[in-house]
């Protein structure tokens, strides 16, 4: 390995130009899956294949709903994930995710709601409203990164698919394939991933369905083809690579509650003064190849405390953590 | 042909020197970007973790010495048993000192807190706390001087090894394969030495036997 790595006094606002490490052999799969379509004669699937291989989705930055924080580089972003589905370090997604298809992908949703079935993520996408947004993601190992997200708000697709008054919770499910995800064969944790969000904060503004990092599509190591990014709350809750959307009456029991049930809850909303059992959760790393770490102090809702405090008042926090 | 003394000075012990040194050389060359040591996108969690590691893995060979003299007989492998239990003491500070300093920029106030309130936290230091004697003693001088009392305050390995792989385990999220190859590598090393010291002995003892080698083995032990 003779790679000569970026020495360490570079500051995490000099970002590495994406197109540095954008993976070539993708983006060849990319031109042909363009060139497969035009032999179907889908003229909106070229395009959207088009576009994908050019690699850049049209998103412009939602500064109101954005942090002014300089965003971690690419390859801190793509390099260092939590996602067991490909093994348990976090180099392991990059390494490993390679046997993920994101495309074509459908997703299922159903439940307590009027318009159900399974749809084309295509399709989808092709009425959502893409926006960028730079969300703090803060993990609930006491570490966090800048992140430059490309979604639409949870709340649009929401609205399409016009929830009945049971619909008290979303439940999320992950891809279920041994197959593409390798990591399923292990018995740590129960497989698929499951999350949940109360339809509240499903439908709040800040709630972000995300297809793509730093204006290309997500990697498969952080997600791909459609992941949840809820930017005050831990970031298990960020729950990758969909299948399935289901509006239900019950509180869904998301995957690390069932795993470990004294350690994390359902809400996982970041909280400075509710600590982890093993660890405080008082102040965070920033990740960022620096050897003196950097650190700030944790902060109430990961800093949204003002736009999402009023969906839990009268709760008490300590119990529902 | 050099003699045993000779090849254990000149040859056996700065090998193994160098191959105790060589985790910190690394780590130290990936900090200053000398070589690409893969410490990613989070260095600081990335050298506590190896440092801790290595420390675990002196531990578990210098405890492995004494079977491996037993079972092969070569008598002089004690010769470098203390320079592995000195480097993995080195280690066990290495990984403190990256936690107190590169993690919490020497927050003294944190790192108590943290030393009082997290469990794991709290083993790791108090195993920390009982290598400093045997680090301090470990001299020719030392051992001289506190002759078989050096044998007695050394079997706090035991217990040191037991809260390391404790604190490893307790640190996990959830995938917890690997502090558990560490927990069954102790336990037969434990193992062996309860099998051919105490159990032994009394099987011979119940057995009537006069002299067999097992309590000979047995007073070797250390």
């Amino acid at each position: 390995m003779s790679r000569k790595r970026p020495t360490i006094a570079i500051p995490p606002s000099e970002i590495t130009p994406p197109e540095l490490f954008f993976d070539r052999r993708r983006a060849m799969q990319l031109a042909f899956a363009a060139g497969a379509a035009a032999g179907l004669g889908r003229a909106d699937r070229l395009f959207a294949a088009e576009a994908a291989a050019a690699g850049r989705f049209k998103a412009p930055r939602n500064a109101a709903l954005s942090i002014s924080d300089p965003p971690n580089k690419w390859e801190e972003v793509t390099g260092y994930n939590n996602f067991y589905e490909f093994g348990t370090d976090k180099t392991d997604p990059a390494a490993n995710a390679g046997t993920l298809k994101p495309s074509p992908w459908s997703l299922t949703i159903d439940g307590e709601c009027e318009v159900k079935g399974r749809f084309d993520l295509e399709d989808i996408l092709s009425k959502m409203p893409l926006e960028e947004r730079v969300y703090r993601l803060r993990c609930v190992e006491a570490w966090s990164m800048v992140i430059p997200w490309v979604g639409f708000p949870l709340a649009e697709l929401i609205k399409r698919h016009k929830p009945t008054s049971k619909a008290k919770y979303v439940e999320f499910k992950t891809l279920l394939d041994t197959k593409q995800m390798p990591g399923e064969r292990t018995r740590i944790l129960d497989w698929p991933y499951i999350e949940g969000l109360r339809i509240d904060e499903a439908t709040h503004p800040l709630t972000l369905m995300v297809v793509g990092v730093y204006g290309r599509m997500l990697p498969n190591q952080n997600g791909a083809p459609l992941r949840l990014v809820v930017p005050w709350k831990y970031g298990f809750k960020g729950i990758k690579s969909i299948v399935s959307i289901r509006f239900v009456e019950q509180q869904p029991r998301n995957t690390w509650q069932v795993a470990n049930p004294g350690e994390y809850g359902f809400y996982a909303n970041v909280n400075p003064k509710v600590d982890h059992p093993r660890w405080s959760q008082a102040s965070e790393r920033l990740i960022g190849g620096s050897l003196i770490a950097r650190r700030r102090p944790t902060e109430m809702f990961n800093g949204y405390a003002e736009q999402v405090a009023s969906l839990y008042s009268g709760m008490d926090l300590r119990r529902n953590f | 042909m050099p003699t045993v003394d000779q090849r254990y000075r000149w040859i056996y012990k700065p090998l193994v020197f160098v191959a105790c040194a060589a985790p910190a050389a690394y780590m130290l060359g990936g900090a200053f970007g000398v070589i690409d040591a893969h410490l990613g996108a989070d260095p600081v969690s990335e050298i506590i973790h190896r440092c801790g590691k290595t420390a675990l893995n002196l531990l578990l060979i210098t405890l492995a010495v004494t079977p491996l003299r037993q079972i092969t007989g070569w008598s002089h492998v004690l010769r470098v048993r203390r320079m592995l239990g000195v480097f993995a003491f080195v280690y066990a500070l290495l990984h403190f000192v990256a936690y107190f300093w590169l993690d919490r920029g020497l927050d003294w106030r944190t790192v108590g807190e943290d030393i009082l309130k997290r469990p794991y936290i709290t083993i790791g230091m108090l195993a920390l706390l009982a290598l400093v004697p045997l680090a301090a003693t470990s001299t020719n001088r030392m051992m001289r001087r506190l002759k078989r009392r050096w044998q007695t305050l050394h079997r706090l390995i035991y217990p040191i090894a037991i809260l390391g792989v404790w604190h490893f385990w307790w640190q996990v999220k959830k995938d917890i394969r690997e502090p558990l190859i560490y927990a069954l590598i102790l336990a037969v090393l434990l193992g062996w030495r309860v099998w051919h010291g105490p159990v032994r002995r009394r099987l011979a003892r119940a057995a009537g036997a006069t002299s067999t080698s097992a309590p000979a083995t047995a007073r070797e032990r250390t």
